[in-house]
Formats: C-alpha cells, sequence, structure tokens
C-alpha cells in the first residue's frame, strides 16, 4: 500500500512522493546517480552509506532484481528515491522485484518526486542532509530534524560497512571466515581457491564485483576487517594488498590510514576509491568535500600516460587535492575531464597506484578494466610503474 | 604532485585538426526516399557547418533541391547534380578537393564514394578517403566479410549463407531451416528483404532480393524473429577512444524493420551487465570493422528467454539512427563526426549544450524517448499493411516525457493521424465491429501493422492478459505493461459515463489527483474531454482551475549534472519548470511534424529559413516541431527550440509560457495550417496572411465568388451529394471529370473519369457523399499544360512572383508528382504576363503577407486558375535554388513588417538556365502496387536537374531520380489512341537517334502508317512471346505507354511493374516522352555530363 511521504531538505525544500517500499523515517545524506542502468548494484553499494540515493533517470525497477546483480551483503542506501517505480519487471534473470526487494530489507523506496529538480538543486546549492518520513509529514519539523542530522563530514562510516572477521573469497563467494588474532599461519589461510598471487584485500565496504574481478585475474583473495593492523597484513604474506572502496568522510579514517603509512613499500598496493583517498592521505595529501560529488557510469577520465579517455563509473562524494601532495616521487596518473579534478596517482619508488573511480564497474563501463592486469604486472615484478 | 606521461595535461601533446586537408567534398543523399529522409539533410547540415568553422572549404554534390545542405551560402561550391559515380567523378576533376568525406550522405553517398572509388580515380587525382575507407565500408556492408569480422572477435552472427542465385537461395533454406530471412546486400532500408515461412514466400522474396541487390547477391539468415532488438549508437576518434551516445530499445521485436519500429531510448529492460555487454560488442565492433572516426550504428537481437546476444548489422556512417539519438539525447554525432574525421578527437570537442564539459562522455538522459513511424499504406492502394523486414514507413515522429507512458502518449498524438493518444479519444474502433471480434482482433495484434499499438491497447481494453499479447507479439511484457496502465486509468476516467451515458457535471469530479496522473500518463485534454464528454477548452480551462500546469524540462546531454545552455525543452507535468522566456521580440514557428507523402523536407526547409530570417532581423526565433530527421529540430537552428507535438494544447502550452508577439503556421504544411483558426480562435497572434484567406481560397463558394471578382477563368464544376446528381453535373460539363470529396485534402481519393459508369462507380464504392460532404466535380481540361506559380505579397498590396512554373506532365497528374521546368519554355510571353497579372491581382485581394502558391492550367491559349493557397508550397525551395533567391526568408521578412521594396525584391528572376524538378516514388517498396500517376500524391521527394541546356536539365532530373536514360537500344512504345498523332513524332525522333522501336498492334501499324520503322511485339493478352517476355529478356531499354489500363490484370500494368521491378527507364505521359527525347538527345551530343555549382549560375546571373 503506497503511502504519503515527504522528503524535506536541510534547507527546507520539501518534496512530495509516495512509497512503493517501506515506511517511517530516516536522516541522511541526498545524492544523486545519473546511471541509467545498474540500480541494483547501486543500491548494495557500501559507498553508499549514510546516503539516501536518487536515480536520474525516471523509470526504474524495469527489470528487477537478481541473485547476481549485488555488491555487497545487503542493500545499503538509506532510502531510494525515484521519479516512476516499475512495479512489473521484465528480464530473463529477475527473481523479484525491487519494491519486494528493498521492503525485505527493511529500506524505504519512495516515487513519484521530480528527481530532475532534486538534481538541480543538488547541483546548485551542494549536497544536503534530508529527512524522509511518511510519519511526520510537516515540512518545518522535518527541516529541523534534517538540520540535526549528523550527515557524512568527519563521520567514520566504514566501521558500518567493514567485515565483522576475516573470509576468504572463492569461488565468486565467501567461503569461510578465518581468525586472523594471533600467531598467524599463512599456509592454513591461503588453502584452497585457485591463484598466482596472494592478495590481501583491507575491507572499508568492499564492493563484490572487485573481488569477482581480482579472482578471475588468478588471486587467492583474502578480505579482512577496516581495522586490521598493517602487521597483521604482512604476517599474511601477501604478494599484493587492495585498499577497498567505501563510504564518508576519507578524513574520518585515519586508522586505515595509518594502515596504509606501514604498508607501503612492503607490498604492492592497489586502491579504488576511498582506497584512493587513503593513499593519498598517506603520501601527505588532504581530501575535500566536493560540491555535490561524481556519482554515475559517464565520467571521462584521461589517462595521461596514454592520453586515452576512459568512460568511467563513479561514486565519491570526496576527492583527494593534488595540490597538497608535494612529494615529487608522486605522479597524477588520471585526470578527471569534466571538472580536472585528480583521479589517479602512483609513486615513482614505491610499487603503488590508484584510482579515485571504478575500473570494477558493477554498474558502468568496462573501459578502465586494464587496471586489474596492471596490478597482476605488479605483483608480478614487484616494481613501481614505469 | 606532477602528471606522469607527457607532461602535465595543459602541455599534453594535442592532436588537433589535420593541417593538410583544406578541401573537403561531402557526397549528399539525393531525393527523400523511403528509409533515406531528412535527417541526411539534418547531418549533411551540421556536417558542412562544422567544417566551415574549421576554415575548410567545402564541395557538396546532392541532387535534392529542399535541402539546407544545398542552399548556396552553406558550402563554398554546391552541385545540385545527380548522385552518380561518373556525375562524382565529374566534380572531383574539377574540384580537385583533398578528401572525400562518405560517411554522412547515408546509404547514397556511401555506395556512391565506393563506386567512385573503385574506379581507382581517387589515387589518379590524390584524393583521401577520411573517416571510412573503402575498405571498412566493404567490410562493414558485405555481409560475408562482415561475419567473418564478427567471428573473428567472437561474436555471433545469425547463421546465414550468401547465395548468388535461387538455387542456392532454396539450398541455404533447406539447410538453416524455415523460417529464414532474406537479406539482399548493398540495398536501402532492407529493400528486397523479407521473411520467409515457406518455400513459396522464399521464392518469392528472394528473386525480389536478388535483382534488388547491386551485387545480385542475398544472404539468408537464420531467423531470430521475436528476439528483442537494441540498437547502439557510437563514436570513434583517431586516438580510439570510443563512446557511446545513446541505446535505443524497439518495442517491436525483431522481424520488423527498425525503421518500422516504435522505438525507445534510453533501452529499458536490460540490466547494467546485460547493456555493458552490449556495449563491450559495440567497441569490439567499431575497432574490428575499423571505423576511424565518427559515428557508427550497431544492430543486436537478445534471446528473451535466456539473454543470448547476436550481431545484426552495423552501419560505418551517420543513419536514421544517429539522428534519432542526436535528438533525443542532444548530442550532435554529425557535427562531431566531421571534426573527428578532419583529426580532432573527442576530448578536445566541447559539448556544446553544457559548454564547460567536452565531448569525450557519454550522454546520460533523465527522460523517455518514443520514436513513432508514419505510413502511408492509404496512398498505395494493393499494398498490404503488413510489416517486415524491408521498411516502408514515410516518416516519424519523436516525443519525450518524463515517463514511458508520457512519451508514447503524446507521440502518438503527434502522428497526425487524428488520434489524441493512444485510446479513449474517440476514435476507438466500436466494440461491435468486426474488427473488434476476438478473432480478428488477435489477427490484428499478431501480425505486425501500421495500426498494431492501437490494437494492443484495444486488446488489453477487452480483457486479453499482457502474457496473452506478448505471446502473440512478442513485445517486451514491461511495454505491456505500460501500455496496460494507459488503458486501466482510460476506463478509470470514463468510468462517470457508462455505457456511453453521461452523467451531469463530470469534468467538475475529476480531482486534481486524477487530473495530474493522467496528465503525467500523456493524456491530452482532448482523451480526458472525451472521458468525461466535455470538449478541449472546457478541459484545459478546468486543469488551470486545479493548478495542473504544464512545466517544461531540458535536453541536457547530462540528466542536470551541469548547467545545460542550449534551450532545448519538452513538455511534461512535474513540479519544477525550466522555461526561460526572454523579453525579448521573439516570434513561434510551427513545423510539419512528421514526414508522409505531401508533406516533406520541403516544409521542413521553409520554417528553417524563417528562423534564419527572424535570427537576421535580431528577433528571437523559437521553433515547435516533433520531427527528429529535421534541421528544424537541431538545436542550433532557433533560438529555442521546443520538440513537442504540433496540437493546439502543446502550442498552447508553449504560447502561455513564451507569450510570442506572433506564430508562424503558413511554412510548415497543412499540419500547422489546420492549427491556425484554432489557434486565433484562441486568442494567439498568427503573423502574415490572415488565416480568412485561407478559408476563401478553400471553401467552394468562397473561391467561386472570388474568382467572379477578379474575373478570373475556373473550369467547369458543380457539386453532388447523390448519384444522380453527380451524373446530371457531368452531362451539363462533359467528360472527362475531375472527381473528389471536399473533406480530404492532398488529393486523396481524387480521381478523373471518363464516363457514366466510372462516376457511377465512383460515387457508390469510392467515397460516401452526403449533404455535409458533397463529391466536387470538376471538368478535366485533358492534355492542358500546368502551371505552378509561387509569389509572396507584402503589406504594402506588392506582389513578386518567385517563380514560374511548366509542368511536363499534362495536369491531372497531382503537381508534387508532376517534373516540371522552372522557367516555363512553351508559354507565350503574353501568356506569362496573363499569368503573373492574375496572380498579383489573388495576392493582392487575398491580402497575401508572405507566401503565395497558385495552380494554373493552358489549354488553347486560355488560362484557368484551378487552385490558390496563400501559404508556402512545396516547390518553395526549389523555386529558391532555381533563382538564387531565398524566397522563405523573403517571405518571413514580409511577414515582419518589411516591405519586398524595404528587402530590395522589386524585379522578377527569369533565370538563362533551366531547372527541372523531378518527382520520385516509393513503388518498388510496395509490391502489387501500379506505379501510375494520377491526381492522388504519391512521391516521396523530389530531385533537380540544372543546366544551361533544356534537354541536359532534363536528363539530370530523370538521372538524379534514379531513372537511367538509354542512350542507344530499343524503344517500347504503346499509347492510348487519343495521343497517336502526338506520339509519331516523338517515335521519330528516337528512331533519328539510333534506337530501334518496337511497338503492340494498334501503335504499330499507326506509326508505320506513318512511315516510322519498327517492329511488332505481342500484347501481354494477345500472345507470346509478348513485351513483358521482351522486358525481361532485356531486349527493351526504354518504355513509353500511356495506355489506362489499370488493375493487375491490364497490360499496362503488367509493363509499367514489369519496368520498375527490372529497373528500366519508363514514360507515361506524351509530355514526358517529348521531354525524353530532347534528354536523350543532349546526352547524345555530351560525352560526359558537365557539372556546374549553383554558386556559378547565380554569379552569371
Amino acid at each position: 500500500m503506497a503511502l504519503d511521504a515527504l522528503l524535506v531538505l536541510e534547507d527546507g525544500t520539501a518534496f512530495e512522493c509516495r512509497t512503493f517500499a517501506g515506511s517511517g523515517e530516516v536522516a541522511a545524506e541526498v545524492c544523486f546517480n545519473t546511471a541509467m542502468t545498474g540500480y541494483q548494484e547501486a543500491i548494495t553499494d557500501p559507498s553508499y552509506k549514510g546516503q539516501m540515493l536518487a536515480m536520474t533517470y525516471p523509470l526504474i525497477g524495469n527489470y528487477g532484481t537478481n541473485a547476481e546483480d549485488v555488491e555487497s551483503r545487503a542493500v545499503q542506501v538509506s532510502a531510494f528515491l525515484v521519479k516512476e517505480y516499475q512495479e512489473f519487471p521484465s528480464n530473463f534473470r529477475s527473481s523479484q522485484s525491487l519494491g519486494e526487494y528493498l521492503e525485505d530489507a527493511g529500506v524505504m523506496g519512495v516515487e513519484g518526486l521530480d528527481t530532475r529538480a532534486l538534481t538541480r538543486h543538488l547541483r546548485i546549492r551542494g549536497a544536503m542532509k534530508g529527512v524522509l518520513s511518511t510519519q511526520d509529514l510537516d515540512p518545518a519539523s522535518l527541516q529541523a530534524k534534517a538540520q540535526a542530522s549528523p550527515g557524512l563530514v568527519g563521520i567514520d562510516l566504514v566501521k558500518e560497512v567493514t567485515c565483522q572477521s576475516a573470509y576468504r573469497w572463492i569461488d565468486g563467494k565467501i567461503e569461510r571466515e578465518v581468525e586472523l588474532s594471533g600467531e598467524i599461519d599463512p599456509n592454513a589461510l591461503w588453502t584452497g581457491g585457485q591463484g598466482d598471487y596472494r592478495v590481501v584485500c583491507l575491507d572499508c565496504g568492499i564492493k563484490y564485483n572487485i573481488l569477482r574481478r581480482l579472482e578471475e585475474r588468478g588471486n587467492k583473495l583474502l578480505v579482512v576487517p577496516a581495522k586490521t593492523p598493517a602487521e597483521a597484513i604482512v604476517a599474511c604474506q601477501p604478494d599484493g594488498i587492495f585498499l577497498s572502496n567505501g563510504p564518508g568522510d576519507p578524513s574520518a579514517v585515519t586508522y586505515v590510514v595509518d594502515t596504509v603509512k606501514d604498508l607501503m613499500g612492503r607490498s604492492p598496493i592497489f586502491g579504488i576509491c576511498l582506497g584512493h583517498q587513503m593513499i593519498g592521505q598517506a603520501l601527505g595529501g588532504k581530501t575535500f568535500k566536493l560540491k555535490f560529488g561524481h556519482r554515475g557510469a559517464n565520467q571521462p577520465v584521461m589517462d595521461l600516460a596514454t592520453e586515452k579517455v576512459e568512460i568511467t563509473s563513479q561514486n565519491h562524494g570526496f576527492c583527494v587535492d593534488s595540490e597538497t601532495i608535494d612529494d615529487p616521487q608522486v605522479v597524477m596518473t588520471h585526470l578527471n575531464l569534466n571538472d580536472r579534478t585528480l583521479e589517479g596517482l602512483t609513486h615513482k619508488q614505491v610499487p603503488m597506484f590508484c584510482v579515485q573511480y571504478h575500473p570494477e564497474a558493477a554498474p558502468g563501463p568496462h573501459d578502465a578494466d586494464y587496471l586489474f592486469d596492471r596490478f597482476q604486472e605488479m605483483m608480478r615484478s614487484k616494481q613501481p610503474l614505469a | 604532485m606532477q602528471p606522469t606521461g607527457h607532461g602535465r595535461e595543459e602541455t599534453a601533446s594535442k592532436m588537433p585538426k589535420r593541417t593538410d586537408l583544406k578541401k573537403i567534398m561531402i557526397i549528399g543523399s539525393g531525393p527523400i526516399i523511403i528509409s533515406q529522409a531528412c535527417e541526411f539533410d539534418y547531418s549533411g547540415t551540421q556536417a558542412v557547418k562544422a567544417l566551415k568553422e574549421e576554415g575548410m572549404e567545402v564541395v557538396l554534390v546532392n541532387s535534392n533541391p529542399a535541402t539546407i545542405m544545398t542552399d548556396p551560402e552553406m558550402a563554398d561550391r554546391t552541385y545540385v547534380e545527380p548522385i552518380t559515380p561518373e556525375v562524382v567523378i565529374e566534380v572531383l576533376k574539377a574540384e580537385r578537393p583533398d578528401a572525400i568525406l562518405p560517411t554522412l550522405g547515408g546509404q547514397t553517398g556511401l555506395n556512391t564514394a565506393l563506386q567512385v572509388a573503385e574506379t581507382g580515380v581517387l589515387e589518379r587525382l590524390g584524393i583521401e578517403m577520411i573517416a571510412a575507407t573503402p575498405e571498412v565500408i566493404k567490410k562493414a556492408e558485405s555481409r560475408e566479410l562482415f561475419r567473418e569480422a564478427m567471428e573473428n572477435i567472437g561474436l555471433r552472427v545469425p547463421d546465414s549463407d550468401i547465395c548468388r542465385g535461387m538455387d542456392a537461395v532454396l539450398k541455404s533454406a533447406e539447410r538453416i531451416g524455415y523460417p529464414v530471412v532474406v537479406r539482399p546486400a548493398f540495398t536501402l532500408g532492407g529493400t528486397g528483404g523479407g521473411v520467409a515461412y515457406n518455400r513459396e514466400d522464399l521464392e518469392r522474396i528472394a528473386a525480389h532480393g536478388l535483382s534488388a541487390s547491386l551485387t545480385h547477391e542475398v544472404m539468408i539468415e537464420e531467423s531470430v524473429l521475436g528476439w528483442k532488438e537494441f540498437e547502439l549508437e557510437v563514436m570513434r576518434d583517431r586516438k580510439d577512444n570510443v563512446v557511446i551516445i545513446c541505446s535505443i530499445e524497439n518495442l517491436d521485436p525483431m522481424g520488423i524493420h527498425t525503421g518500422d519500429s516504435i522505438t525507445v531510448a534510453p533501452a529499458q529492460t536490460l540490466t547494467d551487465r546485460e547493456y555493458q555487454v552490449m556495449r563491450d560488442a559495440s567497441i569490439a565492433i567499431m575497432r574490428e570493422i575499423g571505423v576511424e572516426t565518427g559515428g557508427s550504428n550497431v544492430q543486436f537481437a537478445i534471446n528473451p528467454a535466456n539473454g543470448e546476444l547476436v550481431v545484426i548489422e552495423m552501419n560505418p556512417r551517420v543513419s536514421r539512427s544517429s539522428a534519432l539519438a542526436s535528438k533525443a539525447t542532444g548530442f550532435p554525432i554529425a557535427k562531431m563526426a566531421a571534426k573527428l574525421a578532419i583529426g580532432y578527437t573527442l576530448d578536445e570537442l566541447p559539448n556544446d549544450i553544457t559548454q564547460e564539459t567536452m565531448a569525450s562522455f557519454e550522454p546520460t538522459i533523465d527522460y523517455c524517448v518514443v520514436k513513432v513511424p508514419r505510413w502511408a499504406f492509404e496512398k498505395f492502394p494493393g499494398a498490404e499493411d503488413v510489416l517486415t523486414t524491408s521498411m516502408k514507413s514515410v516518416g516519424e515522429t519523436m516525443a519525450i516525457g518524463r515517463t514511458f507512458k508520457e512519451a508514447l502518449q503524446k507521440g502518438l498524438r503527434g502522428l497526425e493521424i487524428g488520434r489524441a493518444g493512444l485510446l479513449g479519444d474517440g476514435k476507438d474502433p466500436d466494440p461491435e465491429s468486426a474488427e473488434m471480434s476476438p478473432e480478428r482482433l488477435r489477427s490484428l495484434i499478431a501480425v505486425p501493422n501500421s495500426q498494431r499499438i492501437f490494437w494492443v491497447a484495444q486488446g488489453l481494453k477487452s480483457g486479453m492478459s499482457i502474457e496473452d499479447i506478448h505471446r502473440l507479439t512478442a513485445i517486451d511484457p514491461w511495454f505491456l505493461f505500460n501500455i496496460q496502465q494507459i488503458v486501466s486509468f482510460s476506463g478509470e476516467l470514463e468510468q462517470h459515463r457508462p455505457w456511453g451515458q453521461l452523467q451531469n457535471n463530470v469534468l467538475a469530479k475529476l480531482d486534481k489527483s486524477q487530473m495530474r496522473r493522467a496528465k503525467q500518463m500523456g493524456f491530452s485534454d482532448r482523451q480526458i474531454a472525451h472521458a468525461a464528454g466535455s470538449d478541449e477548452d472546457s478541459v484545459r480551462g478546468r486543469r488551470k482551475e486545479l493548478g495542473i500546469e504544464h512545466t517544461y524540462k531540458l535536453v541536457d546531454t547530462c540528466a542536470a549534472e551541469f548547467e545545460a545552455y542550449t534551450p532545448y525543452f519538452y513538455s511534461t507535468y512535474e513540479t519544477e519548470d525550466e522555461c526561460r522566456a526572454t523579453e525579448k521580440r521573439k516570434v513561434m514557428i510551427l513545423g510539419g511534424g512528421p514526414n508522409r507523402i505531401g508533406q516533406g523536407i520541403e516544409f521542413d526547409y521553409c520554417c528553417v529559413h524563417a528562423s534564419f530570417a527572424l535570427k537576421e532581423m535580431g528577433i528571437e526565433s523559437i521553433m515547435v516541431n516533433s520531427n527528429p530527421e529535421t534541421v528544424s529540430t537541431d538545436y542550433d537552428t532557433s533560438d529555442k527550440l521546443y520538440f513537442e507535438p504540433l496540437t493546439k494544447e502543446d502550442v498552447l502550452n508553449i504560447i502561455d509560457s513564451e507569450k510570442p508577439e506572433g506564430l508562424i503556421v503558413q511554412f510548415g504544411g497543412q499540419t500547422p495550417l489546420n492549427l491556425a483558426v484554432p489557434l486565433e480562435q484562441a486568442g494567439a497572434p498568427i503573423l502574415g496572411t490572415p488565416p480568412d484567406a485561407i478559408d476563401r481560397a478553400e471553401d467552394r463558394d468562397r473561391f467561386c465568388e472570388l474568382l467572379n471578382l477578379l474575373d478570373l477563368r475556373q473550369p467547369d464544376n458543380g457539386t453532388a451529394t447523390s448519384v444522380d446528381q453527380a451524373l446530371a453535373v457531368a452531362q451539363r460539363i462533359g467528360y472527362p471529370v475531375v472527381v473528389r470529396p471536399s473533406y480530404v485534402l492532398g488529393g486523396r481519393a481524387m480521381e478523373i473519369v471518363y464516363d457514366d459508369a466510372s462516376l457511377k462507380r465512383y460515387m457508390t464504392t469510392a467515397v460516401e457523399a452526403s449533404p455535409d460532404h458533397p463529391i466536387l466535380i470538376d471538368k478535366f481540361l485533358e492534355d492542358a499544360v500546368e502551371v505552378d506559380v509561387d509569389a509572396v505579397g507584402d503589406n504594402t498590396g506588392a506582389c513578386v512572383v518567385a517563380g514560374i512554373m511548366e509542368h511536363i506532365e499534362q495536369a491531372g497528374v497531382h503537381s508534387g508528382d508532376s517534373a516540371c521546368v522552372l522557367p516555363p519554355h512553351n508559354l507565350t510571353p503574353e501568356m506569362i504576363q496573363e499569368i503573373k497579372q492574375a496572380t498579383y491581382a489573388l495576392a493582392k485581394e487575398l491580402g497575401v503577407r508572405g507566401l503565395m502558391n497558385v495552380q494554373y492550367a493552358v489549354k488553347d491559349g486560355l488560362l484557368y486558375l484551378l487552385e490558390v493557397n496563400p501559404r508556402a508550397s512545396r516547390t518553395v525551395p526549389f523555386v529558391s535554388k532555381a533563382t538564387g533567391i531565398p524566397w522563405a526568408k523573403v517571405a518571413t521578412k514580409v511577414m515582419m513588417g518589411l516591405s519586398l521594396a524595404d528587402q530590395g525584391i522589386t524585379t522578377e528572376v527569369f533565370p538563362e538556365h533551366y531547372s527541372v524538378k523531378e518527382a520520385v516514388f516509393p513503388f518498388v517498396r510496395f509490391s502489387g502496387v501500379d506505379p501510375w500517376l494520377g491526381p492522388e500524391m504519391r512521391s516521396t521527394g523530389e530531385v533537380m536537374g540544372i543546366d544551361r541546356d533544356l534537354g541536359l536539365a532534363f536528363a539530370k532530373s530523370q538521372l538524379g531520380a534514379g531513372q537511367k536514360l538509354p542512350t542507344k537500344g530499343t524503344l517500347f512504345i504503346s499509347v492510348k489512341d487519343a495521343d497517336k498523332a502526338a506520339a509519331a513524332p516523338i517515335a521519330a525522333i528516337f528512331h533519328r537517334l539510333g534506337f530501334d522501336i518496337m511497338a503492340t498492334t494498334g501503335t504499330h501499324a499507326f506509326l508505320t502508317g506513318q512511315g516510322i520503322d519498327c517492329q511488332h511485339v505481342f500484347k501481354v493478352s494477345e500472345a507470346r512471346p509478348h513485351v513483358v517476355d521482351a522486358m525481361v529478356n532485356g531486349k527493351i531499354d526504354l518504355v513509353i505507354n500511356t495506355t489506362e489500363g489499370k488493375g493487375p490484370a491490364s497490360d499496362a500494368y503488367q509493363i509499367r511493374r514489369t519496368a520498375l521491378d527490372r529497373g528500366l527507364a519508363y514514360i507515361t505521359t506524351l509530355a514526358a516522352a517529348r521531354a525524353t527525347a530532347q534528354a536523350v538527345e543532349a546526352l547524345l551530343k555530351n560525352d560526359t555530363i558537365t557539372v556546374t555549382p549553383l554558386q556559378d549560375y547565380y554569379g552569371a546571373a
């Protein structure tokens, strides 16, 4: 039964809508994604923790949901906002409608709002907190609640999404949990699975497709909680370390930055998204909050080495300020062609590289898939990028 | 931090445009035909502008005068010449361009460029082919090479065999298994293709396909009927950056040509995973085929049961779908393709719409786009209204909405077929009708046809399930579910009127939320009015009272992520309105909507010129149109673009928001003209000639009054509401007579009748006469010369004749179908003077402020007025090209208050060169249709032949229209008795020119009697071997046949149809035969066709 709902932003702007899943009240940062496909991947992406997500494409739910296109264990968004929900999915892989899927996850889905007006508002005024409610339809009251909500800045959301204990990812799924406290026996740890290299993935909210891509390349994967100390990771004797994507303000995740500092030079490192921001900070850089973020599947990024443009999938609200890294050993490898922000960097002496965007796609184009090959090459050679 | 690579990105080595290219040739697509319409004027115009912007000199070849690209100020050297390899080579020799850009002129441009390249002339002259080399074109176009290429990159194409000859065809079908798809190589829009369910089908279709194919080969292909069909528009630059501009999903599944399918952008029923597989495949195909730069279109089919993907085809050029994708996203594919061709890369080119971002991105849209084709089956009696893999639609309309439901209904009301939406508009079939019987309805839903979407809605309304309809149609259930929602809501709206009985005050019962839902689902005020038993105006009033107002949103390529600078709008019912009405002087131009026969590119040309003229005057121009193929719907043609259906409701909404000082309705053809009176009544300021003048010209009685007042002659006439009355009128004025219903325009159901029996048949079977709808009967002026005049009148009462065109076909052939020549060559100076005086008088009396077209007939030295239309006519672009004066611009300025004298237009131009316009027909697409010319227009487009010699001008027009005139061989001639005397001298000319003459009994006897040496051949009805045998056996090179038999059984039909199907030059009127004789003579006198650019003709004038 559809309920009337109201979304009010912290500046008082209100959007009437109605539910197609769930009910209640939720406060979160409001953001938009411009991809026209991939809503199931988006809502299960842990990087969206603490955010309610609006899709700019107006018709959502068209192809339902399925068991494969998930990026984590759960629906991660605080709420899902669309123009017109399609309650009749059509796709050979669909096993459940989006509405039922959200309902099962206890997440509110609303439709009927002018998502373009919302998007323009956020673009012009910048990212904002908001409250979505079916219980309280008073704009003033919701605005007050929005203003009082914590938002994202300075908040560590990684601890909300990282795994509670380490696990081995084998054959596209979580195979077994492992204990990392005390004495670590690498041989027992890496038993099972196929692959040339052992990769420890520091989970700040890792997307499953990163694990799928890494495994496909011929790696054995061990996923460890974000707070795993550097020494424990080194004790696992990895051939490479992967730093994952994740939600929220990177400057609040100081413990991972410290871990990265300790790990640099001890094993080849590849970072994506929040992982890139962790490396950026470990190299002395600062992060800042983008006005309204990059979320979509059409962002042009230039690989400065080849000057080729790749169309990339992105999801970040914060960015490493390239001006704040003055280490001459650090070089910019990738640049966003829309707003000229930093998209990738590497180090001349340390085998390490990272990108702000999502080469694992899901959703989005596969143009940047070559970066996974680059990581393989780095683990093989143990050398910095030429 | 330092960037890697060659340095900071600012200093990174740029790869700007090539400096070795200074002069580029573009080949256009020629006349508008089915599958090749205005979209190539749109792409060509963009390309010419883009190249000129870069300082390139542009040479253009295009035979179509009704294009913007052939405007003399567009390219530097504009050759309005036939698009044949020989002519293009002549132009290359004369101009010596550095390169040819072959990818912007459709299949015609591409094929011609390829044929030119194969002669080796490009190497000899040192001319490069850019964007796509001959090898690339061949790889993409040859089915065999394409299949190999796809296998190289691990993609599957449907199983197939290339067959040369019927034996191979039959063998292949046995191997693959029926049904099979027949696809001829190197043809347009699938001409000659089709689906064969059995051996009999196959023999018929393959025979046609083998002869239609340029290379006489067809592919017999595994059928993927019923699979889902998708298209991706792809761009690549020379650094190998590849982006997808747009994905398109066809509502109609595989088996229906994409040009005949309702299509939707973006793809709706693909998960990201499946979409990315398709994206990766498109990029791989682009690279494997090797398209160096520019846009391409890749078509895929997906098995809905398991997601299996096959590649259907790839066009290594800008296509109809690219035009649609450009309009759907705001990304100018053709412009970018031109810039990439000369060396730019995507990251160096700005996105015009956002300005701050570059073209190296993928557009994302926040609306739904629906394209609906427009057919013209009613024009082709005998053609079956069944859709197959061979395209039959003549135009299309596009609609944008925030939901699929809204876009679909906007598209259907924009189609101009009298429907105000999907259903519930008062046009639904009677539930008791034969069509609505369950069996008949199921068949109308199952067999694809031009009305299928409406039948699907009726099926759902009558209780059929989505599953059932999906089984019958293979239309994806997602679309059906959305259609079901429209149907259900329509029922909800109608709930207040059970059994058609209206309750009181229904409209007032519609509440705000129902009204909003209705509008958000795309219901028009007319549909709501029908449901509420009210009228459109009352619904509009009630809607505004409830506060449900339209809003405009921008098409911005980026879903609002960046600010957009280009004012390209669509309407929807949302909370935020992005309309940017200014305080400037502004004028709105109403375009022509979807192309159809009788209303095509010529009117779009006029609208574009209106916009250019307004810009020149510093007045903001606001374009309203719904046709994605056109230049008028390019976002940089006008100051503002509203991509909207041309209905009263939609136009009034724009007027409410923009408040223009005036509307131009006389340039877009019948569509906006029909809106003139209702809009004026609603208070809209109509510019130019008052709408009342149109009524005076169209209303029979008022027209007679006008003629009497001006002392002008018209053929004897009368009206009839019964058979007896009709016979009485015919008795009085004498046969032959022209009969037509009073309530249709454009020659619909018009016939020439020679006797009582035919008149009775017409009155009883062809039309339904009633007191409200009398039949008009005019004396038919046999063998009269018909004359078309375009003129401009101004507010001082002055009038200038823009051009006088003498028709080559005699009166009785629709003026749109008749070849004509400017200036006239058979009229006396006195008659020309009389025509001018009559035209001035008409302009003055009607108060014409702008364009006017008058049709006259001259018989026995007397001038008759046939018709006057105080508006832009189809011939305006032709006259403008022939005279070098942009008459539509002149007329626009007149409408804005500048007199002709103010504009320096005081004398009339009587060019020293001849311009011949020839019509182009789609008969070859409609097997079984008689290619006979009559009072009902059936041509889709036109070409112009221009030369200082009349014979050559005519020859060029024929060549341009695809009719290759033989200069030797055998002429077959068969004429009706009345024509025999006049035919003899024509036969004599051909004989003198070295032709052998062949004739059937009557004509043979007559010609022999006249001392013309000729050979006898049997009529089809006489004995064998007969004339058709001779034609099939290649014994005949040219056909002149004026006999009037109609219907499949007649000799005349068999001869015409055979000539058409065998590609033989054939002529059906003596006047055209005379002109052809002159043309052949001119061709024999000249070794090569001389080519001259328009700029040189005007310079000389």
